[in-house]
């Protein structure tokens, strides 16, 4: 009765890992079936299931989550550099490098609450950004970026007696390159198994507790509860997130840069849980699917693909249709991911799960009304396998 | 000797000036039901948030089994097994009527810090039982899973006892339970009172309602102006012409 039970989710992260690893066929009617982005799909979904644990369950607003996920770019990079072409090192630095940063900077944020939080993670991230381009160069090579070079050392691949050829082989897990469609699979496999864990959080009493700070902080004290402890654990994990993210993005292509902490990163990563519905265990994978969708698909259209798709209008009216669409994409997709984002806030504050809960309520049948269910549900899910009608929490 | 609870120790409370209490020394007996009363402004609510860790006193200690609470953390006091009730309720208005009860068992069973993020709500089966059932004493059954925004303002009341009562305190304070309470209700609230009190808990309780006090008290310690100026039973209290002056003459009963 606490809360979904152990079946529902088990379906519901089977239907998630089908859904996933059917990308490349799902994908193919909306252009978007290549590695390349598919795996930025799986990369950015991460993040925001990991930003997710901390603002949807804590209410606590991060704005400055992109350091987390620099700080994993540039670890993996230092870990192919150092140690092996192998992930496994990589990706196991890049988390307890990117838990290290969040445990200081967070143990500093989180004496303050609200805006201030905000404020003093977003300083954090400036700060790690204007670093990463000046002081700290040899350690992330500045402007240049960081880069994994032929001449590394690489002391464990050295150790093993492995070969390189003329050509520097891409990161790999034990031959399992990290490139192309297997690279793909692999960002997949990271994201069911991260989609897991945060469900597993979300379903605990530990998860429970952080939304309990989330309602109500200053009764929490009051209940017995230390919440900076709570408060900390759940920005330590998400930042492991998003330093997997980090060390992720890195795998599928060994170079780090400074502009991946700068702010517009971090607010990228809020735009994404915020569209797909903060609190919900799938928002933030729909929300970052959509993003970078738009980023990458509605930035590509150009006036002759837009003659193409309206070609059947007749040639004047077509003319007016292409010249104001052409607004839209291409260098405009922004305006429509504003306008999306300003009409998803206005009239779904849920997110787009809020819209999908909606539906599904006015769908469902009469058969079992006045059951009001907690927010940690996953509506949609539930209504896949049982049309169950039910009520969520309008979001504050 | 008799068993002290809580032993408040000559404590002032001074707001920029203003001598919220002053020279306040109180014993609570375990297993009494003791009441603090006091016009508006005598310094009621202040004294039971000096002994939640909500404010400092500016002087003098708390003592609660022999522990020293000042400087404590609220959430240090609560673990020690003093609970407050709260007189608006301050509940979880995004979870559950059955998760807010929950809440306070988690602390009570898992201490102040826990991550434990690895075990299923749902397998925790005698954390469930036990807040339903203590829901369903308070006639709440029917309201488990609703969002507790959504309750009514008793409702909100009795979800706030419950949240206190399942911690099992050993020193409950409530902040006057019945404040704005329809006299029906008043009155089950009183009957509720005193089962909570047959089973023998220290209650504290700060109230305005005279009836409530009389029906419920062992004893009574009258405050005003940040003053104690009498305590003693029922009866004692009932008859002391610096009370009557002080209290009862200005507020009828």
């Amino acid at each position: 009765m606490l809360s979904n039970n152990k079946t529902k989710d088990v379906l519901l992260l089977v239907i998630f890992a089908v859904f996933v690893f059917s990308g490349p066929i799902l994908m193919t009617p909306f252009g978007a079936a290549y590695p390349d982005l598919l795996q930025k799909f799986a990369i950015f979904g991460l993040f925001a299931i990991g930003f997710n644990i901390l603002f949807g369950l804590t209410g606590y607003l991060s704005f400055g989550h992109a350091v987390f996920l620099g700080v994993g770019s540039y670890s993996a990079v230092w870990a192919f550099k150092l140690f092996s072409v192998n992930v496994i090192p990589a990706l196991a630095l890049a988390v307890v490098m990117s838990g290290i940063f969040a445990l200081l900077i967070g143990f500093v944020s989180l004496r303050r609450a609200g805006i201030y939080f905000s404020i003093l993670t977003l300083a954090f991230a400036q700060m790690s950004y204007n670093l990463a381009y000046s002081v700290l160069t040899p350690i992330t090579n500045g402007e240049t970026g960081l880069r994994v070079l032929r001449q590394d050392p690489r002391y464990l691949d050295a150790a093993f007696g492995a070969e390189i050829g003329a050509q520097l082989p891409p990161p790999s897990l034990f031959g399992w390159v990290m490139t192309g469609w297997s690279g793909f699979y692999f960002c997949a496999i990271m994201l069911v198994l991260g989609f897991a864990l945060s469900m597993v959080i979300f379903r605990s009493p530990f998860g429970m507790t952080l939304r309990a700070i989330k309602s109500n902080q200053n009764r929490m004290g009051y209940t017995g509860f230390n919440t900076r402890p709570y408060l900390l654990s759940a920005f330590v994990i998400s930042g492991m997130y998003a330093g997997l993210a980090g060390g992720l993005m890195a795998a599928t292509d060994p170079l780090a840069g400074a502009e991946r902490m700068q702010w517009t990163a971090s607010g990228e990563v809020v735009l994404m849980t915020i569209l797909g519905g903060a609190g919900t265990l799938l928002g933030p994978v729909l929300g970052a699917g959509l993003i970078k969708y738009f980023e990458n698909i509605f930035s590509s259209y150009n006036t002759s693909i837009l003659n193409d798709i309206f070609g059947f209008l007749p040639d004047s009216i077509q003319y007016v249709v292409v010249e104001i669409t052409s607004l839209f994409v291409g260098e405009g997709w922004h305006l429509t991911l504003g306008l999306l984002f300003m009409i998803v806030v206005i009239f779904l504050p849920g997110g787009l799960m809020e819209g999908f809960t909606r539906i599904a309520r006015i769908k469902g049948t009469a058969s079992s009304k006045g059951v009001a269910n907690s927010p940690q549900r996953d509506v949609v899910a539930e209504s896949e396998i049982k049309a169950t009608p039910s009520n969520t929490q309008p979001a504050e | 000797m008799e068993d002290i609870v809580l032993h408040i120790d000559d404590v002032h409370k001074h707001f920029a000036g203003l001598h919220a209490l002053s020279d306040v020394n109180l014993d609570i007996r375990r297993g009494e039901t003791h009441a603090i009363i006091g016009p508006n402004g005598a310094g009621k609510s202040t004294l039971l948030n000096v002994c939640i860790g909500r404010l400092e006193p500016s002087q003098g200690k708390v003592l609660f089994e022999g522990t020293e609470l000042t400087g404590k953390q609220p959430h240090q006091i609560n673990q020690l097994g003093v609970v407050r009730v709260f007189q608006t309720p301050e509940i979880f208005e995004d979870l559950t009527v059955l998760e807010n009860v929950v809440i306070p068992m988690l602390s009570k069973r898992d201490g102040a810090f826990s991550l434990n993020f690895l075990s299923r709500l749902d397998d925790q089966a005698d954390l469930e039982g036990e807040a339903v059932k203590m829901l369903t004493d308070l006639g709440m059954g029917a309201h488990l899973q609703q969002m507790t925004s959504a309750l009514s303002r008793g409702d909100k009341r009795r979800l706030e006892l419950a949240m206190g009562l399942v911690q099992h305190p050993k020193l409950l304070l409530l902040d006057e339970p019945t404040a704005g309470m329809a006299r029906a209700d008043t009155n089950a609230t009183i009957e509720l009172l005193e089962q909570i009190k047959g089973t023998g808990l220290t209650i504290v309780i700060i109230e305005h309602d005279m009836h409530v006090v009389f029906s419920l008290a062992d004893r009574i310690t009258v405050l005003a102006g940040g003053r104690v100026i009498a305590q003693g039973t029922p009866d004692e209290i009932k008859g002391n012409p610096k009370v009557i002056e002080a209290y009862l003459g200005e507020e009828p009963v």
